[in-house]
Order: structure tokens, then C-alpha cells, then sequence
């Protein structure tokens, strides 16, 4: 495909998901410091980031399965999920986490389990996108183009 | 057939009349000597008898008087002479004992009747001792009375209850037939029967109160014997039959009321009586005695007494409810603040981190586009976008700041700054919006001005940069001109205000700044309302200039936190006017060269300070931000060390370590306790290792944490590249002077 065609591609894509907020500069930053010492320090970090929230999603889930709930818990594995997102930029899946601790700190069952399915929604989501630009880029470098930043 | 010893003849007829007289002179002469007998046998026995000598006298004149009649039974036959002879001595001697008792008597007679009236005279008066007794008694028992009446009385704090008791216990110990009690209404014009003892309901008799019955009662305080007629006696339909009874009235004062108001009654005291009024049995014939007075009276007092005692209580237990209700009521009111308060927290809370994030964005993407390759006039475009962006960001924390401002719990944040810089920089910011206006701007510096000053550097640009803004935004024509200079101490004073007094010592020096435009003025009514949060002037030139009227509101604060004064005079309309202020500001000692600040803080850093090599060490348990903390130190040159606890950090933690940044907003890790332990494991501190914490909170509570256990500095994350760079090269540099600066926030 078209080198170029495949690079403005990857641009207005980058441009949506900052303009849906799915990220924010934070993620940028991260761009930034990829250099040629670190060339895969994004993905890098990306795919800790998602072998990362995979645990506590699934840590979430079971610990809001239980009959007593400890919010205790559940509230560290938000926090962690919130500051690895934070870390990344992924704005979407951190605001939800922040929702999530307000529920987990009034200790509100219900809250806690709808705020638990937007947050999987909101990863699988941003998953996706982030997957997405991966390839596009992937697809680049194999047609000899450079990354545009 | 004379003297012979014949036969007696047989009794003849009047032999008989000898015969009785035979038998009664032997009765007599008996019974003369049992009386002697007698007499002696009692005499002896009785212990008293001052009359032995009469008795002796009487004794033997009866003793002859038998004698003789005992002698006389012997004549009445033939008898020789030696009886004859006996006989007539016996009567002799009689006849002479008779005699002189007779004489005897005459003396002794009238003593005899004196004693019988001395006897009687004792016995009466024994009688009259007997009675006074029975007085004595029945008062002592009457005593006994009042003290268990009023025991009784005493023993209740309710007002029915004692008045009750006290109506039965009159009742049983005076044995009346009906006892009642008028209390006075509420107008005061009128007694109403209150208590009886024997109707059960007394309905609303009322009689008024101007009575001269009434009046001579209450006028005394002694219980007075009034008519049975009167209205107040006059209780139960009259028998008819009988007498009525006695009745007596005693006033009862009554003590401490105060539901009763005091209207027309100016003549009498301000005292209120009630009136008791005690009837004695209608048929009976008794009578009201002194003693039975005074115990009514002693009752009355009692009862008055107790009175007041319950209705202090009543008041008492009314306040108590009304103070409990007030705290209830005062409590809830509490609560609903204290929510309120939680909510706005909340609210800034969630503001705070909104607000931040777009102006994160700018200021990253500015500091991005610095780093890329521009035009000069580009570069400075983006240096100005740059520095407006980061005092938008100071403002935004600052009207953050007002509800802490409001809080008292603003502190500001001192430092040494270089202060012409200050003023430079506010002319630079303020001289295009002044070209654009055509208007002239002067800054004019006293050459006295210290270069360096202690102070809170951000706000004080604010404050100056807010006065200056004013003076630019309202003045369409003409020149604006600043002028600094170190005030002294006349010159301190002001009349406008004369509650300043300023006190310049070694250590700090009072600058004054004057703001003086040809703009439109402000009316001196307005004057006052200037510094009032949210008020502005009306005339139609500020209508349209925006703004939320919060700027000189915070300037007065933030100049009353730096222990000065800020006001404005105008000579009116269309006369422009002059903002003046005086803040205080600290000079700094021993001012050395190599210790100062090389760079004021808004200019940005082209950081080509070189971090390579150094060591750092990052404690955060999060895997994805530690690689990219990780990421951002590499990029910067510094050599990492990562671990994931608070164990490993201390393990690790070495003097070759330069710095070590902590993440400390991990529940359950307590990166605070780490950095007192650091503390402790290097105890030289320039082998100590400088520490950064980082964290999502900026709250005051975080900071004092962190300020509290050493720490040298705070970045707020998310962390940018340039963030970083400037902190650490400034951590790096200023090294020495962590002494002299408190912790620098740089979080934003």
C-alpha cells in the first residue's frame, strides 16, 4: 500500500483517539521518549500495561464475587489500575477508575459492579484502538516508511 | 323486913328505863375509849401531826369521860361508897380536862381552818398547774404539726403536690372543715379558687381582687379572723342550721413568678399574694387560740417557700429542655455544614484535577514545541504562550485558593527571588495589551530596592501583575506609571489607614507600590466596594471588560498574608487613580554569589545541564508508571535503579544513589516512613541521596507529609519530560540550599 496513504492514516488516527479522549499527552510523552536507544519503549510499556490490567481486572472480578467484599482490596487493585493508566495516557480507563474509588470508598456494591463493567468495557475499547495503531504502524515500517510523530 | 339480903325484886316497869340506860352508858364508855385508840393508832401512823399535845389533851378528856360512864354502870345498883367516891373523882377530873380543852380549842380551832383554806388553795392551784400543762402540751404537739407539715411540704417539688398536702395536713391538724386556697390569675384583677380540701372540683369561682377584706389581709402578714359571709369564706351552701364556723385568712406571698405581668397595679408592691382560708367546724363552739394563729402563719411562709422552690425547678427544667432542643437543633445545623463543607471539598477536589488537565496539556504540548525546531519570533511566541500558561495555571490554583483563602488556610510560599525581575517581568507581560491600547507604561525603581527579597514570589507578580492589569483595563487613553521604593517609617503611615502600623526591622523592609493611571477613575462611594469579592463598579466602561471581580479581593488578601496594605484613591470620574500597596518582604543575609538562584522561575529552562551517569534509584509499585518513570530518566541520561518495595528500596538505597523518587500515594505502602528511614541510614547529609516523592495529590495534607519527613521535593504526576528535567537540575544544583529555602512545590 501506498507509504504515504498508510502515514496519513496513521495521523488522523492518532488525531481521534486524542480528540475522543481515549488518550492524552501523557501519552505523547511516552512517544517522546522512544529514541534510538529505546525503539519499542511504547509498546513496550503498552503491553506491560495491558498483561497488567488484565490481572486486576480479573482480581476485581473475583474479589467483588465474594460474599463479604473487602473494599479494602478492591479498592488497591483500582488504585493500581488507575495509575498504570494514568502512566499511559489511557484518560478513559482512568476516569472510570476514579469513579470506581469513590464507589469502593462509600462502599456501594452496586456501584462498585457497574463501575467494574465500564471499566472492562473502557480497557477492551482502548485495547483495541491502541492494538489498531500498533499494526498501522507495523504495516508502515514493512512498506520502508518511518513512523511520523 | 328492912336492910335485908333479900331477894332483888324482879325489874319493875321502870326498871326498864335503867336497864337502857345500863346498856347505853357501857356503849358509850366503849366507844370513849376505843376513840383514844383510834387516834393513837392513826396518829401514829400518819407522819405529820403538829398537834400531839391537843391530841394528849383531847385523849384524856375522853378517857375520863368513859371513865365516868363506865363508873356510872356501877350505880346503878347499890353501891359502897369506894365506887361512890371513885365516881365523883372521875367526874372531877373530867369536868377539869373538859375545861381546859374547851380553853384549848378556842386556840386551836381557827389554825385547823386555816390549813383546810391553804389546802384548798394549793388544790387549786394544782388545778391551774394542770391546765398550763395541758396548754404546753397541746402547743408542743402543735409544733410537732407544723414540722411534719412542713416536712411534708418540703419533701415534694411539684406545685400541686404541696399545695395539696398542705391543705389535707391543716385540715387534720387543726380538725377543719374547709381549707382552700385563692391563687391570683393571670390579669392579676381577680382570685381564683385554686385547691380546696374537701370539694373535689373547684370550678372557677372567682372573686376580684380589690376586696377590703382581701386588702386588709394581704396587708398583714399575720392571719386575720375574717367574717364567714365574705365571698372568700362563703364555700359551701350555708346549713342554714348552725352557726358557721371561725374562719381565718394568712396571705401567701408568692416568690419568683414570671408569667404573670405586672399592668395596673402601681399602688400595691410588686408582690403577689395568694390567699388561704381555714373554717372551723360549723357546729362546734370552737374557737381560733393565738397558738393555732401562728402555726397558719408558719404554714403560709412554708408554703411560699416551697412554691418558689418548685417553680425555680419549673424553670429551670424548661430551660434544660429548651437547651436540648437548641442543641439538637444546633447539632443538626452542625452536620449540614460540616456536609456542606465535605460536598465543596469534593467538588474542588474533582475541579482541581479537571481544571489541571487541560492546562497540562498546553503547557506539555508548549514545552514539546520549544523543544522542536523554530524561528526566533516563533520561539518567543511559544516562550510567551508558555509563561502565560503557567501563571493561567497559577491562577487557576489560586481561585482554587480563595475557598482556602476563606480557610485561612493559605500559607505562602517564601523564597529568595530577585525582585527588579519581578517588576520586569510584569512590564513585559503588560506592555503589548498596552501598545495595543496606545498607552504608555513607566516602571520606576527606587535605587534604595534590595536586588534580592524574601517572599512569596508568584503571588506578589500576581498581586502587582492584577494591579497593573486594572490600571491597563480601565484607562483608554494616556499613561500608566509603577513606581517601587522601600517605604520608611513616616511615610508607613497613611491616613487611609490608620490601623497600619508598620514596624520595618534589620531583617525586613516594607515595599510600596504605586499604580498610578489617567483612566477613567472611580467615584469615591464606590472606593470601598473595590475590595469586595464579586462587586463591581457599574459604569458602563467595565460593563463589557469581563472578568469575575475576584482579582482585587484575592490581591487584599494575599497583601494582608504578606502583613501589608493595599488601597486605592481616585479624586473622582474621569480623574484616573492610583493603586497604591505596601507589602512586607524579608532580606536576605549574607548574600552570596554562588548560592543565589541563577534563573527566575517562569523563564523556561534550556536544561542542557547533563544528567549522564548519575544514579538514581525508583521506588514505585506500579509495573507500568515505573517504566515509564524509568523511561523518562533514561531519556534524560540518568542511570536507573527500579524496585517494587519499600524493603528492596532500603536494601538498595546507597550513597551513590543521587537521587531516589518515591511514589507515596500507594495505599498501605508508607513511602513516608521510607524517607524518615533514609534519613536515619545516612546521617552525613550530603552522602544522603535527595528525595522526590511523587504523587497524584497536591492537597495540603500530602504536602505536610511529605515536608514533615524530609522530603526535598514533590512532582505532581502525571509527569512531563520537561517537569522532570527542571526538577531534578534544579534539586541537583541548589543542593546547598536546602538549608535556607523550605521544600519547593513543583508540582505544576
Amino acid at each position: 500500500m501506498d507509504v504515504v496513504k498508510l502515514q496519513k492514516q496513521l495521523v488522523d488516527y492518532r488525531a481521534s483517539l486524542y480528540h475522543e479522549a481515549f488518550l492524552d499527552e501523557q501519552f505523547t510523552q511516552l512517544q517522546e521518549l522512544q529514541d534510538e536507544n529505546n525503539p519499542d519503549f511504547v509498546v513496550e510499556v503498552v503491553s506491560l500495561f495491558f498483561e497488567d490490567s488484565e490481572r486486576l481486572l480479573n482480581e476485581l472480578a473475583k474479589a467483588l464475587e465474594q460474599q463479604s467484599i473487602d473494599f479494602k482490596r478492591v479498592d488497591a487493585h483500582v488504585h493500581q489500575l488507575k495509575g498504570s493508566s494514568s502512566s499511559i495516557g489511557a484518560q478513559r480507563v482512568q476516569k472510570v477508575c476514579i469513579t470506581f474509588r469513590n464507589y469502593c470508598e462509600e462502599q456501594n456494591v452496586e456501584g462498585c459492579l457497574k463501575c467494574l463493567q465500564q471499566v472492562k468495557h473502557e480497557y477492551s475499547l482502548v485495547k483495541t484502538k491502541l492494538e489498531t495503531m500498533f499494526k498501522l504502524q507495523q504495516q508502515i515500517l514493512a512498506a520502508g516508511g518511518s513512523i511520523p510523530m | 323486913m328492912e336492910s335485908c339480903n333479900c331477894i332483888e325484886p324482879q325489874w319493875p316497869a321502870d326498871e326498864l328505863l335503867m336497864k337502857y340506860q345500863y346498856i347505853s352508858d357501857f356503849f358509850i364508855a366503849l366507844a370513849y375509849f376505843s376513840i383514844p385508840l383510834e387516834l393513837i393508832y392513826f396518829v401514829k401512823k400518819s407522819a405529820v401531826f403538829p398537834y400531839r399535845w391537843v391530841l394528849v389533851q383531847f385523849g384524856a378528856f375522853i378517857v375520863l369521860c368513859g371513865a365516868t360512864h363506865l363508873i356510872n354502870l356501877w350505880t346503878f345498883t347499890m353501891h359502897s361508897r369506894t365506887v361512890a367516891v371513885v365516881m365523883t373523882t372521875a367526874k372531877v377530873l373530867t369536868a377539869v380536862v373538859s375545861c381546859a380543852t374547851a380553853l384549848m380549842l378556842v386556840h386551836i380551832i381557827p389554825d385547823l381552818l386555816s390549813v383546810k383554806t391553804r389546802e384548798l388553795f394549793l388544790k387549786n392551784k394544782a388545778a391551774e398547774l394542770d391546765r398550763e400543762m395541758g396548754l404546753i402540751r397541746t402547743q408542743e404537739e402543735t409544733g410537732r404539726h407544723v414540722r411534719m407539715l412542713t416536712h411534708e411540704i418540703r419533701s415534694t417539688l411539684d406545685r400541686h403536690t404541696i399545695l395539696k398536702t398542705t391543705l389535707v395536713e391543716l385540715g387534720r391538724t387543726l380538725g377543719l372543715e374547709e381549707c382552700a386556697l385563692w391563687m391570683p390569675t393571670r390579669t392579676g384583677l381577680e382570685l381564683q379558687l385554686s385547691y380546696t380540701l374537701r370539694q373535689q372540683n373547684p370550678v372557677g369561682y372567682t372573686v376580684p381582687i380589690h376586696l377590703p377584706v382581701i386588702n386588709q389581709v394581704f396587708s398583714s402578714s399575720r392571719a386575720v379572723k375574717i367574717s364567714p359571709n365574705c365571698p372568700v369564706a362563703r364555700l359551701r351552701p350555708l346549713s342554714g342550721k348552725y352557726v358557721p364556723g371561725e374562719v381565718v385568712a394568712v396571705r401567701v406571698p408568692l416568690l419568683h413568678l414570671s408569667n404573670f405581668q405586672i399592668n395596673d397595679w402601681p399602688e400595691l408592691s410588686t408582690k403577689r399574694y395568694a390567699l388561704m382560708v381555714l373554717m372551723l367546724p360549723s357546729d362546734s363552739a370552737r374557737q381560733w387560740h393565738g397558738h393555732q394563729l401562728e402555726l397558719v402563719e408558719v404554714v403560709a411562709d412554708q408554703v411560699a417557700v416551697a412554691l418558689s422552690h418548685a417553680a425555680i425547678l419549673e424553670e429551670s427544667m424548661r430551660a434544660r429542655d429548651l437547651l436540648m432542643d437548641q442543641n439538637v437543633a444546633l447539632d443538626l445545623a452542625r452536620r449540614e455544614a460540616e456536609t456542606a463543607i465535605r460536598a465543596r471539598n469534593d467538588f474542588l477536589a474533582v475541579m482541581n484535577h479537571e481544571m489541571r488537565t487541560p492546562m497540562h496539556a498546553i503547557i506539555a504540548l508548549s514545552s514539546l514545541l520549544q523543544e522542536t525546531e523554530l524561528t526566533p519570533e516563533q520561539r518567543l511566541m511559544v516562550e510567551t504562550i508558555l509563561k502565560s500558561s503557567n501563571l493561567l495555571a497559577t491562577l487557576i490554583n489560586d481561585v482554587l485558593d480563595v475557598s482556602r483563602l476563606e480557610d485561612g488556610s493559605l500559607q505562602l510560599d517564601l523564597g529568595i527571588f530577585n525582585l527588579c525581575a519581578v517588576f520586569r517581568e510584569v512590564l513585559n507581560l503588560i506592555k503589548p495589551i498596552a501598545s495595543v491600547k496606545k498607552l504608555h507604561v513607566s516602571l520606576n525603581l527606587a535605587p534604595d530596592l534590595p536586588e534580592y527579597a524574601i517572599g512569596d514570589e508568584k503571588r506578589l507578580m500576581q498581586t502587582i501583575l492584577n494591579v497593573v492589569g486594572n490600571a491597563v483595563k480601565f484607562t483608554k487613553e494616556g499613561s500608566i506609571s509603577i513606581t517601587a521604593f522601600v517605604a520608611k517609617s513616616e511615610s508607613l503611615r497613611d491616613s487611609r489607614a490608620p490601623e497600619f502600623f508598620p514596624v520595618p526591622s534589620d531583617n525586613h523592609f516594607y515595599l510600596r507600590v504605586q499604580v498610578k493611571d489617567s483612566g477613567s477613575g472611580i467615584s469615591t462611594q464606590d472606593i470601598p466596594k473595590l475590595f469586595t469579592k464579586f462587586a463591581q463598579t457599574q459604569s458602563t466602561a467595565t460593563r463589557n471588560s469581563g472578568g469575575s471581580g475576584l482579582g482585587l479581593a484575592i490581591c487584599k488578601r494575599f497583601v494582608n498574608l504578606m502583613e501589608g496594605h493595599i488601597w486605592i484613591e481616585s479624586e473622582g470620574l474621569g480623574k484616573g487613580c492610583t493603586a497604591i500597596f505596601t507589602v512586607k518582604l524579608g532580606i536576605p543575609e549574607r548574600l552570596n554569589e554562588s548560592k543565589l538562584p541563577l534563573m527566575p522561575k517562569v523563564s523556561s529552562n534550556h536544561g542542557q545541564t547533563s544528567f549522564s551517569g548519575l544514579k538514581v534509584l525508583v521506588m514505585d509499585e506500579n509495573g507500568v508508571s515505573r517504566m515509564v518513570t524509568k523511561g523518562l530518566l533514561v531519556h534524560l541520561g540518568f542511570e536507573v535503579t527500579m524496585v517494587s518495595s519499600s524493603d528492596e528500596c532500603l536494601h538498595v538505597v546507597s550513597h551513590e544513589h543521587k537521587v531516589v523518587l518515591m511514589d507515596v500515594c500507594v495505599p498501605g505502602m508508607d513511602g513516608y516512613e521510607i524517607a524518615v528511614q533514609i534519613h536515619e541510614k545516612f546521617t552525613k547529609s550530603h552522602e544522603r541521596p535527595l528525595i522526590v516523592a511523587l504523587t497524584g495529590n497536591t492537597d495540603k495534607v500530602t504536602k505536610e507529609n511529605c515536608m514533615r519527613v524530609g522530603m526535598d521535593g514533590v512532582i505532581l504526576k502525571p509527569v512531563s519530560l520537561d517537569k522532570m528535567r527542571s526538577v531534578l537540575s534544579d534539586l541537583l544544583e541548589h543542593r546547598f540550599f536546602r538549608g535556607h529555602i523550605e521544600m519547593k512545590n513543583i508540582g505544576d
